[in-house]
This record gives C-alpha cells, sequence and structure tokens, in this order.
C-alpha cells in the first residue's frame, strides 16, 4: 500500500519541482519544448490543479469555471493598461476578483447539489460569457477583446518616472520580460507553487473534511460538520486558481477576449481533469498537459506530415495510410483525443494515474514473488498517496 | 431529570399517520430500548430528534432547550449521534479516516479552516481514532476501505464513529441487524462498557436479547404510539405488547 508520509511528499514534491523546471529539455524530443506550449502546460497545469480541489475532492462538478478565467484575464488587461505592465499588480488583482466572483457564484450554486449545482454554475458563466459580449463592453471592449494601447495611463510606471520609448511595452516581472522561456518560468514557478498548496490541502483536515463531502455528505451532517462552508472554501479556492490561470494567460499574451468564459473552455478542464485522473494530486497536471499537446501538435500534422512518414510504403499502401489516418490528425485531432477519452474512461476510471499505479503495482507484486516474500497489494487498500 | 422529552409529537406522511401523539421520558445516564413490529414509526421517531425530518407538531426538548428546527449538525454538535439503520459511513474512505473525521468534528467544532497541517500528523487525533477502533475490534483493518467491510462491520465502525465523539446521548438504530451471535454479544459488552461512561442511549432493536441484556426501561410502539412502558420484566408479560408483536412469537 502506498501511504501519503512527509518524507515521501517532500520526495514528490521535490521530483515533481526538476520535473516542471526541465521541461524544456525533456520535452524537447516530441517536439513541444518551445515556449508557446510550455506556457501552455503551465497555466492549463494551473487551472486543473484548482478545479481537482473542488471536483476532485468534494465531488461538485463545475460547468463554469472558465467564468473565472476570463476575470483573471480582463483583470489582468485592466492591470496593465491603468496600473503597471508589471506582472505582480496583474496576478494580485486577477486572483482577488476572481476570489470575489467565486464567492458570489458558489454561494448561490451549492445551495443545489449534483445536476442542479452543475446547472447553475454553467447557466453562470454562460451568461458572464453573453454579458461580456454586451452589455459589459465598456469592460471588456466586447468581441474586438480588451487589448492594450500606446496611451495607457499606467499610473504607477508613470509615477516611477517609466514612459515607453517605442511601442507598447513588454509585460515584465521587475524588468525581465514575460515572453518566451522567462515566461515559461514565471508560469512554471507558479504552478510548482500552486501543486505544493494542493498538496497541503489534500493532506491537511480540511482536505479530509472535503473527501467527507464527497463520500457521504449526510453522515457529514450527522457527524456535527457543516458542510456548506467547506464546499464554498473549496469552491473560491479553486475559482482563485483559475483567476491565477487567466491571468497568467494575460501576462504571457496581454489581451483578453470573451471566448475565454466559452463552456467549451470549462468542459475542457474537467477533461483534462477526468482524464488524468481525478482526486489525484499530479493526475489534472498530466491531463492538462496530454490534452495541450494534442492541441497543438496532433493538430498541427497534416497529409503532407503524414505522406512523409510513410514515405517508405509503395505508393497504394502509403496512400491508404494516410486516408486513415489523417482522419485523426489535423482538424481530426478532437477525434483522437475523444477516442483516448472514451478509453480512459471506460476501462481506467481513475484516469491516466490509475493506470500508472496499476503497472506499478504490478511490477512491484512480480518483485516480490521473485524475492520469496509475499504480495500483498490488496485492491481493498486504500491508495491516497500516488 | 429527562435528558430527553418528547412531548406530543406527530408526523404524516400523506395520509399516512407515521407519529401519533408520541411522548417519551429518558433518564440521564440511562439505557432506554424502543420496540416495536416493523412500520410501527421507531426510526421516523429518531428521524425527527436528529433534524432529518421535522414533526409536524410537538416538541423535543434535549437538556432542557429544543431540538427543533435547528440544523442536523447544530444537534450533534449539542451533544446527540446517531448509529442508522442502514449505515452512513464513508465507503471511499479509510477506516481510520471514517473515525479521524468524527474526531476532529468533536474537537474542532462545525468547521474549521485547517488546510496547511498534516491530518496524519496530528497525534490527538490519531490516537483518539486509533484507540475507539480497537475498543470495537477493528483496529487490523484500519487502512482498509470502509465500503469493503461486512455489514456487521459497518456497524462496528459506525458505532465508533459516534463513540469517539463521546456524545450525551446516543441513538442506535437496530445496531446488531445483520450480526453474528459473537459480534452481537461483542457489540452488547461494548454498549455495557460506554455505559460506564455515563453515556445515555436510545436503542431500537428487534433482538430481544439485546434489549434484556441492556434496557433500564422499554417503550413499545406499534401504528405511531408508544402503547406500553416500563422495566424489561413488566414488558415480557403485558398483553397489549403480546398482541402488537401477533401473539407474543418474538418475546
Ligand atoms: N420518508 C417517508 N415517506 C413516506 N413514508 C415513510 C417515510 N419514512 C417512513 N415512512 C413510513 O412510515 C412508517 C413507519 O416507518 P419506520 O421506518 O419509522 O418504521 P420502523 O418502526 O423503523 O420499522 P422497521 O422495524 O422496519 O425499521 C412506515 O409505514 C413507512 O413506510
Ligand atoms: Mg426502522
Amino acid at each position: 500500500m502506498i501511504t501519503a508520509t512527509p518524507r515521501k511528499d517532500l520526495l514528490l514534491m521535490g521530483i515533481f519541482t526538476l520535473a516542471v523546471l526541465t521541461m524544456p529539455i525533456w520535452l524537447a524530443p516530441i517536439g513541444a519544448s518551445y515556449p508557446d506550449l510550455l506556457q501552455r502546460f503551465a497555466i492549463f497545469g494551473i487551472f486543473a490543479i484548482g478545479f481537482n480541489i473542488l471536483f476532485g475532492l468534494t465531488g461538485y462538478l463545475s460547468f463554469g469555471h472558465a467564468a473565472f478565467l476570463g476575470v483573471g484575464s480582463y483583470t489582468a488587461v485592466w492591470s496593465f493598461k491603468l496600473l503597471s505592465m508589471s506582472v505582480v499588480p496583474a496576478v494580485i488583482f486577477g486572483v482577488i476578483t476572481s476570489g470575489l466572483f467565486a464567492v458570489v457564484i458558489g454561494y448561490i450554486s451549492l445551495r443545489r447539489s449534483g445536476i442542479y449545482f452543475s446547472i447553475l454554475t454553467l447557466a453562470f458563466a454562460q451568461m458572464s460569457y453573453n454579458l461580456a459580449y454586451s452589455v459589459l463592453t465598456p469592460i471588456t471592449n466586447g468581441e474586438t477583446g480588451l487589448q492594450l494601447s500606446l496611451n495607457d495611463p499606467r499610473a504607477l510606471d508613470s509615477l516611477v518616472g517609466v514612459t515607453p520609448t517605442s511601442g507598447i511595452p513588454p509585460t515584465n516581472f521587475f524588468g525581465i520580460e514575460m515572453s518566451g522561456y522567462s515566461g515559461f518560468y514565471f508560469c512554471a514557478i507558479l504552478m510548482i507553487i500552486g501543486f505544493y498548496i494542493s498538496m497541503r490541502i489534500f493532506r491537511s483536515p480540511f482536505g479530509m473534511m472535503l473527501r467527507a463531502v464527497k463520500s457521504n455528505s449526510n453522515r457529514m451532517s450527522y457527524t456535527g460538520l457543516n458542510m456548506r462552508p467547506y464546499t464554498l472554501t473549496a469552491f473560491v479556492i479553486s475559482g482563485m486558481y483559475a483567476g491565477l490561470a487567466g491571468s497568467l494567460m494575460a501576462v504571457t499574451d496581454p489581451l483578453a477576449g470573451a471566448e475565454r468564459m466559452q463552456w467549451t473552455a470549462s468542459g475542457e478542464v474537467v477533461l483534462m481533469t477526468i482524464l488524468g485522473g481525478v482526486g489525484t494530486l499530479i493526475g489534472p497536471v498530466i491531463g492538462a498537459g496530454v490534452i495541450k499537446y494534442f492541441e497543438n501538435i496532433f493538430s498541427a500534422i497534416n497529409e503532407n506530415v503524414l505522406h512523409g512518414i510513410f514515405d517508405f510504403l509503395p505508393e497504394i499502401l502509403q496512400d491508404g495510410a494516410v486516408a486513415v489516418l489523417s482522419l485523426f490528425v489535423g482538424e481530426g485531432w478532437h477525434l483522437t483525443l475523444g477516442m483516448l477519452f472514451m478509453l480512459i474512461v471506460v476501462f481506467l476510471p481513475g484516469g491516466m494515474v490509475e493506470g500508472f499505479t496499476r503497472i506499478y503495482s504490478r511490477i512491484r507484486n512480480k518483485n516480490n514473488k521473485n524475492n520469496g516474500e509475499a504480495g500483498s497489494v490488496g485492491s481493498a487498500e486504500v491508495q491516497p498517496g500516488e | 431529570m429527562g435528558i430527553l422529552e418528547v412531548r406530543d409529537v406527530n408526523k404524516s406522511f400523506g395520509g399516512l399517520k407515521a407519529l401519533n401523539k408520541v411522548e417519551l421520558d429518558v433518564e440521564e445516564g440511562s439505557v432506554h430500548a424502543i420496540i416495536g413490529p416493523n412500520g410501527a414509526g421507531k426510526s421516523t421517531f429518531l428521524n425527527c430528534l436528529v433534524g432529518l425530518l421535522i414533526p409536524d407538531s410537538g416538541s423535543v426538548n434535549f437538556n432542557g432547550n429544543s431540538l427543533l428546527g435547528i440544523k442536523p449538525h447544530e444537534i450533534n454538535q449539542a451533544g446527540v449521534s446517531r448509529v442508522f439503520q442502514t449505515p452512513e459511513i464513508f465507503s471511499d474512505l479509510s477506516l481510520l479516516d471514517n473515525v479521524v473525521i468524527p474526531t476532529l468534528a468533536s474537537r474542532d467544532g462545525a468547521f474549521k479552516l485547517n488546510g496547511w497541517k498534516r491530518a496524519d500528523q496530528d497525534s490527538e487525533i490519531i490516537v483518539r481514532a486509533e484507540h475507539m477502533l480497537e475498543d470495537v475490534g477493528l483496529i487490523d483493518k484500519r487502512n482498509m476501505h470502509a465500503g469493503s467491510l461486512s455489514r456487521g462491520d459497518k456497524r462496528r465502525l459506525e458505532l465508533a464513529m459516534c463513540l469517539v465523539q463521546n456524545p450525551k446521548l446516543l441513538l442506535l438504530d437496530e445496531p446488531t441487524a445483520g450480526m453474528s451471535r459473537a459480534d452481537t454479544n461483542n457489540t452488547i459488552d461494548l454498549l455495557k462498557r460506554i455505559g460506564e461512561r455515563g453515556i445515555t442511549k436510545v436503542i431500537i432493536e428487534h433482538d430481544m436479547h439485546v434489549v434484556f441484556s441492556l434496557a433500564d426501561k422499554v417503550s413499545v410502539m406499534a401504528q405511531g404510539t408508544v402503547i406500553a412502558e416500563g422495566s424489561p420484566e413488566g414488558i415480557k408479560g403485558d398483553p397489549r405488547v403480546q398482541e402488537a408483536y401477533l401473539g407474543g412469537a418474538h418475546l
């Protein structure tokens, strides 16, 4: 059995940190080490880690978390326009504002559970999306999206005497430009911090209460626990993670559009979490990575690339292979993702992490047998660590 | 003084009068058994005590305070714990976590934002929970999923979850149903031992062996009403009770 201990968690944290920081190196062979994609891995990793605190621990499935993503983005861009091109206030305000939104939306939505909760959050997000296009145009700049301009006030910047010499100044972290790899490392470090916080929550009494909500909310009340503040806190924390992710989108690319709040974006984070492993620590990060990888790499493969790959085959076979496979790449990458998703849900309800755990325990069982020990990996045992 | 005083409680489900002018007084520190045929309204009565159902009329006082209109978690925090007829446990969690949660609830209250400490390093809580699991004989299974337990073990776990809170009043809805004779006797012993801690108990039971080994007082319910009340010996010979039980087949 794998039980979480402080030492094992430290080890996990170390491995995670190392793996994230060296992503530009080990992702190079699969063509995923360019900064733009790396940034997206980190940003959606944060989004999914936060979503999992709500969905994975309490079981409350929000279909509206993209709203907080959008709120974070708009807030960050406004911070760039009004205050400073420094990313520090942008990120702080992005997190706070989305947290406040989450308090209101959570307070109302959490009066219901199950499908009704999901529908309420979906309704709120779609409402925000439509408002961003219509009534809120003065704040969101409607369809065009909110952009920076040369004559933005940038009050803090001009206060310290920073005036742009030519063009719109770049977003920066104490002078370091937030584009390319430095942008990735900024997002990556925030993801590592976000992962650490999530780990603390998972191991804490608070996290245990959130699991109790998911497992049996009746027993929870008759045990003297007030469920509502627990679920609301989890909702707000996950909303703040989404806000952080949204503001980081603006940090690496300073514009914000309403499409960020679309229900498809809310659905995407659900897929990421389920694909990686609901309620596991590392699963959502893996799920986010896999989906973003498919989106960027598979969608870029076209028939020419396929012809190149199958060049060694005789022409008829080559055409056949390309005709079949081209269904799954390019525009058709959703098909591949959809099939992968179905396979995972049907055969590995615990997501990819469950797959890894199974392989791990099979190897360990084999080793135990070889050593003549009693291989006792009881399937009934709890495996909170991963 | 009565720790629990129930007066004139009525509850209807549509046309069905499930509780009809129920009156009950439970002495502090005593074991009060409620017996009666299936569908008599025994579980419905307990539901009215813990906030799961709200009676149509009547009063329920616990230690002089009304329990009506307050939330289930507040009733528990006031000192009332309940074992359900079908065990209510946290099936996806380990046995230890199942007991740790109520232990935390009784120490930290209905809500505490405790998101930075490690739960498994809180030795005060862990020791209390492990002692409790030992008491009910489940310590060897502490890391198992609660959902994979046998029915009898689930009951014992739920009992442990209630007992670890040191309630003032413990409500038990058929705590030995589904248990083997040996397990039933273990449970009787356990309930006797905790009797020494002065926990008042209201126990619904079909098993007369359990009733006569534990109860100080017995109330008999039939068709939503308490039809008789007295000492176990007195109840045995009561003709009304025998009639309710179809000629006393159960007694
Ligand atoms: N929520 C409900 N809605 C409608 N009817 C109910 C409800 N709960 C209980 N009843 C009915 O009320 C009556 C009393 O049920 P209750 O469960 O209290 O009986 P009981 O004495 O606990 O019986 P048993 O010994 O079988 O557990 C039954 O006729 C039952 O069908
Ligand atoms: Mg019953």
